[in-house]
């Protein structure tokens, strides 16, 4: 004797079940359109993969901290019409198949409806191919490899970079480093660099715009020390060896901090003029225990630049979550933040990822890392300018970097047109 | 392949003072690792593979030491003393459970120990970087000699190396305790019937070897980053040491280190590209025409 349930026959309804479960899961597999759990529901889920484990493990707790704060505050102003904002970060282990991974999760299982990729670039690749699949709204917030929004041939209509760009640094650094190379008349140059990718390309662009604002430079020799290379005594010496007047470095993070520690022991700094791709960020500044006074950074992250109430009220909220000075993650994932929430607004908390894209072109934002007072999210290819593509110079006092100088935006966008027609990109 | 530069710093007094140098300074810190690796392997007849974890908290107990007290010495002595006890610890609870039985068991507990002891790290220390700082009576400018440089720092990391395997050498080679060791490697079965306690003989030697790697780690705390994991690469080269070195042979162990540290800092000036390679390829070369290492005995 077949069961009924609300008059229909039990038989009939597990069909009628199975059914619409089968249809709805040829539906995904075909169409792509992802599962979104609770996509009805009042609060809005936003995914981080990010990296919380291993060497780079500051990378992924520094961008979710900065994003914490800002869903914590987005609340607390009472949200979007109605709807609160869940901030869910996955642990990708810094590896690109596990950061596609966790995002597929994050937007099918999780039922994320944006995310904030706080991947380092080769996971930013791979999630950007999850996200031309499953087009939720996509901000890359870590990831400075130039070609993932330069390039037209990977664009993804729901994707954005909310950070800064390799090329962009690399104009902004040529331009102050042949300042610096024409006063002091700093002809030999030598470079000591990661070898891998980002390493070799970030070298690369900023030898290329040196000798394009300083023809006379010559590059006499390059060190490669191997990623997360313990010791650089080796390449130290070489260094001392060829006795080159200036110097540029692409190492990063707990590198860099040994690599100067090391530098240190040979008074390394006293007869090279150094030039540092990161030294700039905080927590670097601060793991060194001796700093030297004079070594050039790129602009990672200070709260006294731009010097402005906001960018301070930042650092005060970052460092009382994190006990520690913001990163340049951490401004970058704000920064995300903001955007997300200032398109929410406009789409009246809707999350459908074109109708959040459509806003986020072109949206200009004011901002406290503004080098002036507005940040663009650039129509043409989904990526920041406005922000301090700047250079600076340490010191003893706190917080560490001062005397910043940066080059007109519009400069960086007419050399950086011409690199992209150049790269065919244009 | 800069040949040219290669041949131009050995014929330059100046460069070829600062790469020995340099190739002292890598070697000999790989030395006391190596040592460590090798002297378990000759006694208990087991590969520590958490060897370079052992490293990693040697260095810690340094950095805590010296944050706790800011002094270099109780630093140094906290990284030795405190890995020589915890490997003590190990050694018995754990290690003694799998001798004699397959090798695939011992390579399980030591990669067990080897994610247990990162993810203790990352939870005492976070999984940030950390330097414990480079201690003021080393802050001088670098000694210069023929026109070389070599750091302070790094004359006194040699010269503690180099003392302590030296008192390691005597003490294996000239000591009756040192007899006792040697004949436990050859016959543990003969020396347990005269009545010796290998059971503490193993537990002490492998504290003995843990401590090398600690104090390794505690030599390397003020110029290198903390980070969990870091253990692996120097595990890496202490493998390849031990290997052309001749597993079991501290002798062997040292020249080894020294060959390695001097391809690195002459290679990085001739064939940087190669360097890696090159040590590997000396790994090979030495496999081919003596399978047992250097000075290593032969496996029959």
């Amino acid at each position: 004797m077949a069961t009924t349930k609300g008059g229909v026959p039990r038989r009939k309804f597990l069909k009628g079940a199975a059914s619409a479960a089968a249809v709805g899961a040829f539906a995904t597999t075909i169409t792509g359109f992802p599962h979104i759990a609770g996509a009805q529901a009042k609060v809005i889920r936003v995914g981080m993969p990010t990296i919380l484990s291993g060497r780079v493990a500051i990378l992924g707790t520094s961008s979710r901290a900065a994003a914490q704060l800002a869903v914590k505050e987005f609340n607390e102003s009472g949200g979007v019409n109605g709807r609160m904002i869940e901030l869910v970060d996955r642990d990708s282990k810094g590896r690109p198949d596990e950061a596609a991974k966790v995002t597929r999760d994050l937007i099918n299982n999780d039922g994320c409806e944006i995310i904030i990729d706080a991947e380092a670039s080769s996971g930013s690749f791979a999630v950007q191919e999850v996200i031309r699949d499953l087009p939720v709204l996509c901000l890359h917030t870590c990831s400075e490899t130039s070609s993932l929004t330069a390039d037209p041939k990977i664009h993804v209509k729901t994707a954005f970079r909310s950070a800064r760009q390799g090329i962009h640094d690399a104009v902004a650094g040529g331009k102050y480093a042949s300042a610096i190379s024409k006063s002091k008349g700093l002809k030999r140059w030598m470079t000591c660099s990661p070898d891998y990718a980002y390493g070799r390309d970030n070298t690369a662009e900023f030898l290329e715009y040196l000798k394009i604002f300083d023809p006379n430079v010559e590059v006499v020799d390059q060190v490669w020390p191997k990623l997360f290379q313990p010791d650089y005594t080796e390449n130290i010496t070489k260094i001392l060896q060829v006795k080159p007047q200036a110097m540029y470095s692409a190492l990063w993070g707990g590198d860099l901090v040994a690599f100067i520690e090391q530098s240190n022991l040979y008074s390394l700094f006293n007869n090279i003029t150094f030039f540092s791709g990161g030294l700039g960020d905080p927590p670097v500044l601060t793991a060194i225990k001796n700093l030297p006074a004079g070594l050039n950074t790129v602009y990672r992250y200070n709260r006294f630049y731009p010097n402005k109430p906001g960018n301070q009220a930042f650092a005060e909220g970052y460092n009382g979550i994190a006990k520690q000075e913001p990163t340049n993650w951490s401004w970058q994932n704000r920064l995300a933040c903001s955007f997300i929430f200032e398109a929410l607004k406009r789409t009246n908390g809707k999350t459908e990822g074109t109708a959040l894209a459509s806003e986020l072109k072109g949206m200009a934002l004011d901002s406290p890392f503004a080098v002036e007072d507005k940040i663009t999210m650039r129509d043409s290819d989904h990526t920041i300018i406005g922000y301090p593509a700047a250079w600076g110079v340490t010191s003893s006092k706190f917080p560490y970097v001062e005397n910043f100088t940066a080059p007109a935006w519009s400069e960086i966008i007419q050399l950086e047109s011409e690199w992209k027609k150049r790269k065919g990109y244009a | 392949m800069e040949l040219e530069a290669l041949a131009g710093c050995l014929s330059s007094m100046s460069c070829a003072v600062t790469q020995v140098s340099t190739g002292l300074i890598i070697g000999m810190l790989l030395f006391l690792v190596a040592s460590g690796l090798s002297l378990i392997f000759g006694v208990l007849g087991v590969i520590n593979f958490a060897h370079g974890s052992f490293y990693m908290i040697g260095a810690y107990f340094a950095f805590s030491a010296y944050q706790l007290t800011d002094s270099f010495t109780l630093a140094i002595l906290s990284g030795a003393l405190g890995v020589g006890i915890f490997g003590m610890a190990f050694e018995r609870l754990f290690m003694s459970k799998v001798y004699g039985r397959d090798v695939l068991m011992q390579l399980l507990v030591c990669y067990a120990f080897i994610l247990i002891l990162d993810d203790m790290v990352k939870i005492l220390y976070g999984a940030e970087y950390k330097l414990m700082g480079m201690p003021q009576t080393f802050a001088l400018p670098p000694f210069q000699i023929a026109g070389g440089f070599i750091p302070s720092y790094y004359v006194f990391m040699i010269g503690i190396s180099a003392v302590v395997g030296l008192v390691l050498w005597l003490g294996i080679a000239k000591t009756r305790f040192g007899k006792v060791v040697r004949a436990a490697a050859i016959n543990p079965t003969m020396v347990g019937a005269l009545g010796i306690n290998t059971t503490l003989l193993y537990a002490f030697v492998f504290g003995v070897g843990s401590m090398l790697a600690g104090t390794a780690g505690a030599l390397a705390a003020p110029i290198r980053t903390l980070t969990p994991g870091m253990g692996l690469s120097i595990l890496i080269e202490s493998f390849i040491v031990t290997v052309i070195g001749g597993m079991g042979s501290i002798v062997g162990a040292f020249i080894a280190a020294l060959l390695i540290g001097l391809t690195r800092s002459f290679g990085s000036m001739g064939f940087p590209l190669f360097v890696d390679g090159m040590m590997f390829g000396i790994m090979a070369l030495v496999l081919i025409l003596k399978p047992s290492g250097l000075l290593g005995r032969p496996v029959h």
